[in-house]
């Protein structure tokens, strides 16, 4: 396989963006990628989204995006795997260049999610409709049941979930791209409005339109400083939640880390930070454990303490995550690399972290059935 | 010997009490109560209606009957609320029982003696001898006018009765019904409430048909008010059973048993059924028990039954009516029984 | 849901038909082509026990636009007593009444209508016993 590399990011601002459709964000994000890396073509893309067909009644959008990029005849498609949708595209893009298909790709997810859909029906395709939509249940509440086993199981407070949100709207404050710029207090997490006993509107990520970009490319057209994809890994699990044997286990996550860790030749120990999957606050507990930056069981205790926040021992999710930063489903998994390239090239601003040289990317779809994460290393 | 050999009950966990009901509607809840003789009324669940209410009530019957569901060739459900007005209930009932393909089945209604008259075409099916089990059902989920003085009466529940040969818990001794047209209470299609004739619905209507009904099965068998243990008459309200059952010569004590209007609400085609099946929880091999159901329209079916010595065999594998109606019910205030019951005007 | 699909999960649905592996004896709810345990592809077919216990559970505050009416309402994830979990909503009882290990039996209920005048759809819901 080819190195690849990642020589630009884009991406707009995530939030409500009642003044512009599904593919303005897109092409918006994309010539921002495209500026940041100096290109003026690209060979093939990949745009990750989750439903637009239901969000806003578009299907088709790789040659819809294409077409308004002003990119056609280049070949597109759209990747879909619920809200791991942009990590998926990511993957492809890296395959497309590692095999030697392309040379220079753009990579992006998007979604419009504001435009007056039922967005809790839209979210819950990502479950099994059947045996588990069909009886009532929701994202939120998916969370919530793996939310209850894990406190029970392993003695997790609700004070522990809210310091997830806590940090990840501190580092949110810090984003000028993010949703939310506001910090919370643990009491304002816990006394918020109940979505899904026991988690509340503020341990939820919020409804979002935004998109992201990136460009990749093989040495062909490397431009340093920039950032090698060594590491890229996916998985996935039994799609119904009460069907795996461990409830509080996302095995998907867990074993799509150990491929990168295994492409990579590293472990999380080398990892200096990471953009996690947080679209509930438990969601980010169980992945620090199975991605093995913390003993299982014990992430409620190791967040509490700050070994994730900005100056901990692990920063995790330091653009706000989807708490804070928003969760336009399909454009997550893209973002989430906009912040590790920007904080390894040093350009992160108030956020900015010190002393790092690989960081890690987690997007996960449903309540896990999907996982795709990648490790990210600088290359000067 | 043909005759009931399981039957079972279902009632919804949910209540309104009739003071909330009458505080709603500016009226006394005293004089309402003295004059319905009712305290309280069952109300099915947001999910719940004459389908899933049947299932229940059936499976009941099936535990007492302890035969192989695929052995029942007829079931028959009556009621005044079918979840369709086009597709019928008992397909889904069958389904859900395990009694597809191969029986046959049909909707009933008669207003409020559509219970009887499943029981009536089961029992008949089996004495025809072309079932060898055949399953009669009485659910609702009934609808009274908000203000109207049926909003304090109509209820939700249902029982079940499976007839056959063998493993007879009571005999059918004879059967009797009693027929005219008479419009005292009516629901045209597509209205949501049901309209009635006032006091018009009493004597040329309840009490001419369950008399009518209750004198001839009594003289074409030869048989005295005191010859029975048990009587039960359809209960629209506290008061009309008890007066109906006295003119006939019958006792206050041989009604009480099945006398579960108070708390339990005009249960439509449910309500003699659901009487009846609270009468077995107590009955007694040798009892001999005259039931008499009245439908608007108007009808009323009559039977009378002997219990056997299996009734004591039975009786402890399901749940039985006093224990339905007062296990920890549910209370609405109007606001949710209102919401319940779909009287709020939704948004699609 | 369509008709031709609301039709077809009858069995499940209604009287929760699954199958078991002739390999490994794993039971598959709804049943299944592959045995997600052994890969094996025979089965023969079974029905699942109608009661169980909570394994986890929660209040759906916020619901999706056909189950509005219904919240708040109770969902667990009740493993039932041959082993095989499920999720489906706990009714006739009031949120703080569930409990992790709690016992429920499973009971024929309504799920929602099809708005106005489509079909009503029906499944398998759950009780505290």
């Amino acid at each position: 396989m080819r190195d690849v590399y990642i020589i630009g990011v884009g991406m707009t601002k995530f939030g409500e963006l009642w003044d512009k459709s599904l593919r303005d964000i897109f092409v918006e994000s994309a010539l921002s990628a495209m500026d940041d890396a100096g290109v003026d073509h690209i060979e093939s893309m990949f745009v990750g989204s989750m439903t637009p067909g239901l969000f806003v009644g578009q299907e088709h959008i790789g040659a819809l995006m294409a077409d308004y990029l002003g990119a056609a005849p280049v070949p597109a498609v759209r990747v879909e795997s619920a809200c791991c949708s942009g990590g998926m595209a990511l993957r492809l893009g890296f395959f497309e260049i590692a095999s030697g298909n392309s040379d220079i790709v753009l990579v992006g997810g998007v979604e419009k999610m504001t435009d007056s859909a039922d967005v809790t029906a839209a979210l819950a395709t990502a479950a099994d409709q059947e045996y588990e939509v069909y009886h009532g249940i929701t994202f939120p509440g998916l969370y919530a049941l793996i939310a209850r086993a894990h406190m029970a199981r392993y003695g997790t407070t609700r004070e522990q979930l809210a310091s997830v949100s806590v940090k990840n709207h501190h580092n949110g404050s810090l984003n000028p791209r993010a949703q939310f710029q506001n910090e919370v207090t643990k009491e304002q997490v816990i006394n918020a409005t109940l979505i899904a006993d026991p988690l509340t509107i503020l341990d939820s990520s919020p409804v979002s339109d935004g998109a992201a970009c990136a460009i990749l490319v093989s040495e062909k057209y490397l431009k340093k400083p920039a950032v090698k994809i060594i590491g890229s890994g996916a998985a996935t699990d039994r799609i119904a939640l009460h069907q795996r044997d461990d409830i509080t286990e996302l095995r998907a996550v867990k074993v799509s880390a150990e491929r990168a860790y295994r492409m990579a030749g590293i472990g999380p120990e080398n990892i200096d930070f990471a953009e996690v999957h947080d679209c509930f606050s438990i969601a980010e507990l169980c992945i620090i454990e199975e991605l093995g930056f913390v003993e299982k069981g014990k992430s409620g205790p190791f967040i509490e303490s700050g070994n994730t926040m900005l100056e901990g021992k692990i920063p995790v999710n330091t653009s706000g995550g989807l708490k804070a930063k928003g969760h336009p489903v399909g454009a997550t998994g893209i973002a989430q690399v906009v912040e590790v390239v920007e904080q390894l090239k040093g350009t992160a601003g108030k956020r900015q972290l010190k002393n790092i040289h690989i960081g890690l990317t987690h997007n996960m779809g449903g309540s896990g059935a999907s996982s795709v994460v990648h490790i990210l290393k600088l290359v000067e | 010997m043909i005759g009931i050999v399981g039957y079972g009950s279902y009632i919804p966990r949910y209540r309104i009490r009739a003071d909330d009901i009458a505080r709603q509607w500016g009226r006394d809840p005293e004089t309402v109560k003295r004059g319905l003789l009712l305290k309280e009324k069952t109300v099915p669940g947001l999910d719940e209606d004459t389908i899933t209410i049947s299932v229940a009530a059936a499976k009941n019957a099936l535990r007492r009957a302890e035969i192989e569901p695929g052995e029942i060739g007829a079931l028959y459900i009556g009621s005044e609320s079918h979840p369709y007005a086009v597709k019928p209930s008992g397909t889904v009932v069958a389904e859900a029982l395990g009694i597809t393909p191969e029986v046959h089945i049909a909707d009933f209604e008669f207003a409020c003696k559509a219970g009887t008259e499943a029981m009536y075409v089961a029992y008949a099916q089996v004495r025809a001898e072309l079932v060898k089990y055949a399953m009669g059902i009485g659910a609702d989920t009934s609808q009274g006018a908000p203000g109207d003085a049926l909003e304090f009466s109509a209820s939700a529940g249902g029982s079940a009765f499976i007839f056959g040969k063998e493993k007879v818990i009571a005999a059918v001794i004879d059967t009797y019904s009693y027929t005219t047209d008479t419009a005292d209470f009516w629901r045209r299609e597509g209205a949501f409430y049901p309209l009635h004739g006032g006091r018009f619905t009493g004597a040329p209507a309840y009490f001419k048909h369950i008399l009518g009904a209750g004198r001839a099965i009594l003289k074409k068998n030869n048989l005295k008010p005191e010859d029975f243990t048990y009587a039960v008459f359809h209960m629209p309200n506290g008061k009309f059973p008890m007066s109906a059952g006295k003119r006939l010569g019958f006792k206050r004590e041989q009604m009480e048993p099945g006398w579960i209007v108070p708390l339990m609400g005009n249960t439509y085609s449910a309500s003699s059924p659901t009487a009846f099946s609270a009468t077995l929880d107590i009955a007694k091999p040798g009892d001999l028990i005259l039931l008499v159901s009245f439908g608007s329209g108007a009808g009323s079916d009559a039977f009378i039954f002997k219990v056997t010595e299996r009734i004591n065999e039975v009786r402890e594998k399901a749940e039985k009516v006093k224990d339905m109606l007062t296990r920890s019910p549910i209370y609405l205030d109007y606001g949710r029984y209102a919401k319940f019951r779909g009287k709020i005007i939704m948004n699609e | 849901m369509p008709t031709p699909g609301y039709t077809r999960e009858i069995p499940q649905r209604y009287r929760l038909e699954a199958n078991k592996c002739k390999n490994c004896g794993k039971i598959s709810f709804p049943p299944r082509l592959v045995c997600p345990y052994c890969g094996a592809r025979n089965f023969e077919p079974t029905k699942l026990s109608d009661t169980g216990k909570i394994v986890t559970f929660t209040t759906i505050r916020v619901a999706p636009g056909r189950y509005a009416a219904y919240v708040p309402y109770s969902i667990a994830i009740i493993e039932l007593n041959d082993g095989v979990k499920i999720t489906t909503q706990v009714v006739d009882c009031k949120p703080e009444d569930l409990e992790i290990g709690k016992a429920v039996r499973i009971i024929f209920r309504k799920m929602y209508p099809e708005g106005k005048t489509g079909i009503i759809c029906y499944g398998y819901k759950a009780v505290l016993i």
